[in-house]
């Protein structure tokens, strides 16, 4: 691809992903908002890292297949644990890449 | 907005990790602090990504504009192996704003925290909003003492690092470190303990109970990954009528 028509994707892409994150930003901030959309955008925080999360553990491959039994999904158990008990954010990551590290080892 | 900031702090759990007073430390070093799990699950990343963009064709300054101008992981991806098959500008573009719409949702959840901030400062912090800032910042607002000016640290931290991995990456592969000390879960291990952060109640739990199911079932169903946004919206309206029914038991 030649320069000037990558210069064009990469506004073309700037441009699409800037406005959804801009939108709302601009426009709620500082609005009084009814009550049901307060409460539906302090779900969506929740909704949205499981969404984000699960499938990513428990799908492999594309087109996407259930894999429940993947080391992710093994790994994710012990460390889901330690969030649980610990509520600390530095240990679980520090604990999850060392179960996944192990896990290595001895899975695949 | 005041309500919704005050009901969001009120929600906050008590057994969270104990809270320092912020105000008191310069503002730059928390940011910094709160972002480096982000930072540490994006060098990784960034360098696969540099890798096979460069494969794909693109110069170490082509990488980082597309970093600095797009900054979203997996969209940069998609675009990059869509250019390597000769896709059309408009069809990656289009892709892209697919990939990248769940943002919005976050800017929204993120809106009611933006306290005095004005439109230039929002502008610029909207830049930053990724699946990983939007996490580390939402849970540092709903456990306690936390602002924006932080959480533009947090986000343009993240940025650097991002810029930074990808660009390092693009000059070769020698620079990936061979599945090192596991790096490549950070970001899933970050993203398990922000969930439980969020699990603040039984509504709560049910919320991301519906919202896996319903993600994972989609996943497969569908392919792209617009499961994302649907999911969490169902999963959200669902928590919204569930709320009252949980409230009066």
């Amino acid at each position: 691809m030649e320069m000037n028509s990558y210069l064009i994707l990469l506004l073309g892409m700037g441009a699409v992903t800037y406005i959804p994150r801009w939108l709302p930003m601009f426009f709620l901030s500082g609005k009084k908002l009814p009550q049901w959309l307060i409460d539906w955008l302090d779900f969506i925080p929740v909704a949205i890292l499981s969404a984000l999360l699960l499938p990513a553990l428990v799908t492999s491959g594309d087109p996407r297949q259930l894999d429940i039994l993947q080391t992710k999904m093994m790994v994710g158990i012990p460390t889901f644990l330690f969030a649980l008990k610990t509520r600390s954010l530095a240990g679980t990551v520090v604990v999850g890449m060392g179960l996944y590290r192990l896990a290595g080892q001895f899975m695949n | 907005m005041e309500a919704g900031k005050h009901e969001c702090h009120a929600l906050g759990r008590e057994d969270m990790e104990p809270q320092i007073n912020v105000n008191k430390q310069p503002f730059f070093f928390d940011g910094i602090r709160a972002g480096f799990p982000i930072c540490l699950g994006y060098v990784p990343i960034g360098l696969a990504f540099g890798v096979i963009a460069q494969k794909a064709g693109l110069s170490p300054v082509e990488i980082a504009l597309m970093s600095l101008l797009v900054f979203a992981g997996s969209s940069q991806f998609i675009a990059v192996s869509m250019i390597s098959s000769g896709s059309e500008i408009l069809s990656i573009v289009m892709t892209t704003f697919m990939v990248n719409l769940r943002h919005f949702l976050m800017s929204s959840s993120l809106s009611r925290f933006s306290g005095v901030k004005k439109g230039g400062f929002l502008s610029f912090f909207s830049y930053g909003i990724t699946d990983e800032s939007f996490a580390v910042n939402l849970a540092k607002f709903t456990q306690g003492p936390w602002d924006m000016n932080r959480a533009l640290v947090v986000n343009q931290s993240a940025n650097m690092v991002w810029i930074i991995s990808t660009v390092a990456g693009g000059y070769g592969s020698r620079f990936i470190p061979e599945k090192a000390f596991g790096m490549e879960y950070a970001l899933p291990a970050m993203f398990i303990c922000l969930l439980v952060f969020q699990l603040r109640g039984l509504a709560y739990i049910l919320t991301a109970a519906m919202a896996a199911i319903i993600a994972v079932t989609l996943s497969l169903l569908i392919p792209g990954n617009s499961y994302i946004v649907i999911a969490s919206m169902i999963a959200a309206t669902l928590g919204v009528f569930l709320k009252p029914i949980i409230m009066k038991r």
